[in-house]
């Protein structure tokens, strides 16, 4: 988990440096980040963790957050 | 006859004053309730002194910015549209070109507005909409008005880098609403959901059409294009019928295995435009919507909206780009050469009463691409040149073969980036991709985003381009950039090579 979750921070910190992503909670819900950040963000997941995010998981609630996005990926991992 | 776009809402709010017009899910304004806003807010701005100018409208993506615009027309001026999406910069440039007496604002844009509106009154819309409404000068506005009067003027990048204002007339729009009605069928029972931003022409399609039927649109919320699933159950849960999107709103859905969750239920009409539908993604819309009616649209800022239309209803070749089709009726599409002759391929030129006035406060601009027809001398006769080449098909279908201005000479050849991009479109994995040409140092270079390795990329291509048009710099990218108007930015895809070029010589 922290394996996943400090890729995820490298992604996160380069699409918003000014944001901490440790402690932001609502990236979706507070429109930080955008339609392109999460086309990259799957993109980055696809790449760095071989799984890919499907429609249905593309909901704010798993965007949200670092923690949130972490669970997704290793979900998705499990599935495998 | 009627000379004048709000004689559409004219009849309309008589017939369906309760219906709903225009809604985003929050806020909604039936018909009734429109006309009253747009009469009242009109009534100010005629109160305030102006005639036949422009005004700008700095308001968030809502159903009153809508109603704003009306009443910019009812009070016989024309909409400039500005959004908080646009830089700074760009807003700056937009208002020294138009030097509006007038900003149109909403609670949260009016202290924004003070930046760059200095020389302008601002008003906030839901106040000057309580206005008392002076009916005979909004009638005696009305009665002078003309067809030729201005509309809107819209924004769209020149390739210097300063926006050229587009500025539209009511005749043009008035034409363009009732061909593009009649191709793709729309009706009092139409159900709209707008995607484009309001600040581009592309959002004619569903804001004149819903006052013409009485038919109801939807201001989807942007954020809603980020989350394919909701995005879809929204269409679903207003039954919207109709969608004019671009394409790359269309593939954010089928991209993602959307349709394995959810489908569009009401979804009967589709059109799509201002770039290339990859195939691979044109089928995956078709399997989920088996009835639904596809058709491609093409046409340029500078004719008023679309000009060309391509019902898809045949089978297309996986290499076969799809194609514009023809022009829209009453309008005239002409394919000339560098020497101003017909040719089998050549620039496409549109003619008719969709060529609009040109570009605002610009008349070298406008002498460049606002021309007379070549093939006549004896009497006046604009035509518009688009800059992009297009040819007939052997079914005399018209299709877009490239932007003029990309086409090169490499090593002696001529050739076309958008033949390269077509080709490593065809490629299994492929989502997007384009191509640029740095001249100085003479290399193709090619950018893509997809799940496919440099590698055999190249090993493809030289499978089915010649040595000479292969790329001589590839690269995969995470996200490709795009314009304002959802196209490929390909002046961006440059400055990126050079930057890298950059970098290499430290």
């Amino acid at each position: 988990m922290d394996e996943i979750k400090s890729v995820l921070r490298e992604v996160l910190l380069e699409l918003h440096p000014d944001v901490d992503p440790d402690t932001e909670t609502a990236l979706a819900d507070k429109k930080i980040i955008d339609s392109f950040d999460i086309v990259t963000i799957i993109a980055r997941i696809d790449e760095e963790f071989d799984v890919a995010v499907t429609a249905d998981k593309i909901i704010p609630a798993n965007f949200n957050s670092i923690d949130a996005l972490a669970a997704l990926v290793s979900s998705l991992m499990d599935e495998d | 006859m009627q000379n004048n776009v709000l004689d559409y809402l004219d009849e309309t709010v008589r017939r369906l004053p309760d219906k709903t017009a225009f809604s985003d899910g929050e806020s909604s304004y039936t018909f009734s309730e429109l006309y009253g806003s747009i009469r009242s807010a009109a009534t100010y701005i005629l109160k305030a002194g102006l005639k036949r100018e422009a005004v700008l409208v700095f308001m968030k993506r809502s159903p009153a910015t809508v109603a704003a615009f009306f009443s910019v027309i009812a009070a016989g001026c024309y909409y400039v549209p500005i959004d908080e999406e646009m830089p700074a910069a760009r807003i700056r440039l937009i208002a020294e070109n138009v030097k509006a007496r007038l900003c149109i604002c909403d609670e949260d844009s009016f202290d924004k507005a003070e930046g760059f509106a200095a020389g302008a009154e601002r008003v906030i819309f839901s106040e000057i909409e309580k206005t008392a409404e002076d009916a005979a000068a909004l009638d005696r506005v009305r009665d002078e008005a003309i067809d030729t009067d201005p509309l809107y003027i819209v924004f769209t990048s020149g390739s210097t880098g300063v926006p050229k204002g587009v500025i539209a007339c009511h005749r043009s729009v008035i034409e363009y609403i009732e061909q593009l009605s009649e191709t793709l069928g729309f009706s009092e029972d139409t159900v709209f959901a707008n995607q484009s931003p309001l600040y581009f022409d592309a959002c004619l399609k569903e804001l004149y059409p819903v006052i013409k039927f009485g038919a109801t649109a939807y201001i989807t919320p942007k954020e809603l294009f980020m989350y394919p699933v909701k995005l879809v159950e929204y269409l679903n849960l207003h039954r919207v019928n109709t969608v004019c999107w671009v394409v790359s709103a269309l593939t954010m859905i089928s991209a993602f295995g959307t349709f394995d969750t959810v489908r569009p239920e009401y979804l009967r009409t589709v059109a799509f435009g201002s770039e290339v539908f990859p195939m691979k993604q044109f089928k995956l819309w078709r399997d989920a919507l088996p009835a639904a009616a596809f058709t491609n649209l093409y046409g340029p800022t500078e004719c008023t909206g679309m000009s060309c239309f391509f019902h898809v209803d045949r089978e297309l070749a996986d290499d076969e780009p799809i194609p514009i089709g023809r022009p829209f009726k009453n309008t005239r599409i002409l394919l000339l050469d560098e020497n101003g002759r017909e040719a089998e391929e050549g620039e496409i030129c549109i003619t008719g009463t969709c060529v609009t006035l040109g570009y605002y406060n610009n008349p070298v601009k406008t002498e460049e691409a606002f021309v007379q027809n070549p093939l006549n001398s004896a009497w006046r006769e604009t035509v518009y040149r688009t800059g992009d080449m297009g040819r007939r098909n052997s079914r005399g279908e018209l299709v877009f073969v490239s932007r003029k201005d990309y086409q090169i000479k490499h090593m002696g050849h001529r050739i076309e980036l958008g033949e390269i991009e077509a080709n490593v479109n065809e490629s299994e994995g492929i989502r997007l991709c384009g191509c640029v040409y740095h001249k100085e140092k003479e290399r193709i270079v090619l950018y893509y985003t997809g799940d496919v390795e440099k590698a055999a990329l190249l090993s493809e291509l030289k499978e089915k381009l010649p040595r000479y048009m292969l790329p001589n710099h590839m690269e995969r990218l995470e996200e490709m950039p795009f314009t304002p108007n959802g196209k490929i930015d390909r002046v961006r895809l440059l400055k990126m090579y050079e930057e890298l070029l950059a970098s290499k010589k430290r």
